[in-house]
């Protein structure tokens, strides 16, 4: 018990470190479709830490919307429009220095801002099911639920006509 | 197996920056949406460590990625939209040679 307990621990943070490592590699790399791919697994990593946070539909949903379909939506995108082949266009522009160093001191604020801040954490896990997140949809947050619904229908038909050619 | 929420908050943090760097960075306005997923995949991940952590209803923040989870799906199908309506009309997605407005 003890023994998995720690695998599950070291295994954790091996998906963080994982999840951390591809999102660089996502911002970084030359070649957009390689950062696509790499976007995915960044993705699929946060699936697997919403697996062990204990909200499995959340994975569900999350591989199923962004892995499925923003990921097909990205790749389309990509290939309809980046002339990616060419290595002599450079893919980043001047403020790389001046964002990097930014970052870090923006960083350097919010990290100790974290660590020091008091949290009222509870003991134990606080988990949920697919169940009372369908009741509190349906109960308690039924109004932003249709009015996200409308967004989402109002966003998918501007989608059509914005993209849709004049002829 | 318990992680304690700081050590999940600082990672959230630094794919936060890592996102925001990429959008500050990118020329390719595909790059940049790309980025922005990043950046919303942190905060998501912040809800659900809240959630599962906090003395509140664990329904509440998995109820708002939920919501967010959808907010980015709309924003993907409509930037995607517009980055291919700029390709037509203008032959390039790279941010900086987009100057239509400039003055």
């Amino acid at each position: 018990m003890n023994f998995f307990s720690s695998l599950a621990t070291v295994s954790f943070y091996g998906v963080l470190v994982g999840v951390l490592a591809t999102a660089i590699i996502t911002v970084t790399t030359r070649n957009l479709f390689h950062a696509a791919i790499f976007l995915a697994f960044t993705l699929l990593g946060v699936a697997l830490i919403y697996f062990f946070l204990h909200a499995e539909f959340l994975a569900g949903v999350q591989i199923l919307l962004y892995v499925g379909a923003i990921m097909t939506l990205v790749i389309f995108a990509i290939m309809l429009t980046a002339k990616i082949g060419d290595p002599s266009i450079p893919q980043s522009n001047r403020q790389r220095l001046p964002a990097l160093i930014g970052l870090i001191v923006l960083g350097f604020f919010l990290i100790p801002a974290i660590l020091k801040m008091p949290w009222k954490t509870t003991a134990d896990f606080q988990t949920t099911n697919a169940v009372q997140l369908g009741k509190a949809l349906m109960g308690e947050f039924v109004f932003p639920f249709e009015v996200i619904s409308l967004v989402l229908l109002v966003a998918l038909i501007g989608a059509i006509v914005v993209s849709r050619s004049d002829q | 197996m318990s992680i304690p929420l700081t050590h999940l908050l600082v990672f959230t943090t630094l794919l936060f920056l890592t996102g925001l760097y990429g959008v500050l960075t990118r020329r390719n306005a595909v790059g940049i949406l790309i980025s922005i997923e990043i950046m919303l995949n942190a905060v998501n991940i912040n809800f659900v460590a809240f959630a599962s952590t906090l003395k509140t209803s664990p329904d509440l923040g998995q109820v708002f990625v939920i919501f967010i989870i959808v907010l980015a799906a709309a924003t993907a199908a409509v930037g995607l939209a517009i980055v291919l309506a700029i390709y037509r009309n203008q032959k390039t997605i790279y941010t900086d040679e987009i100057n239509l407005l400039k003055w």
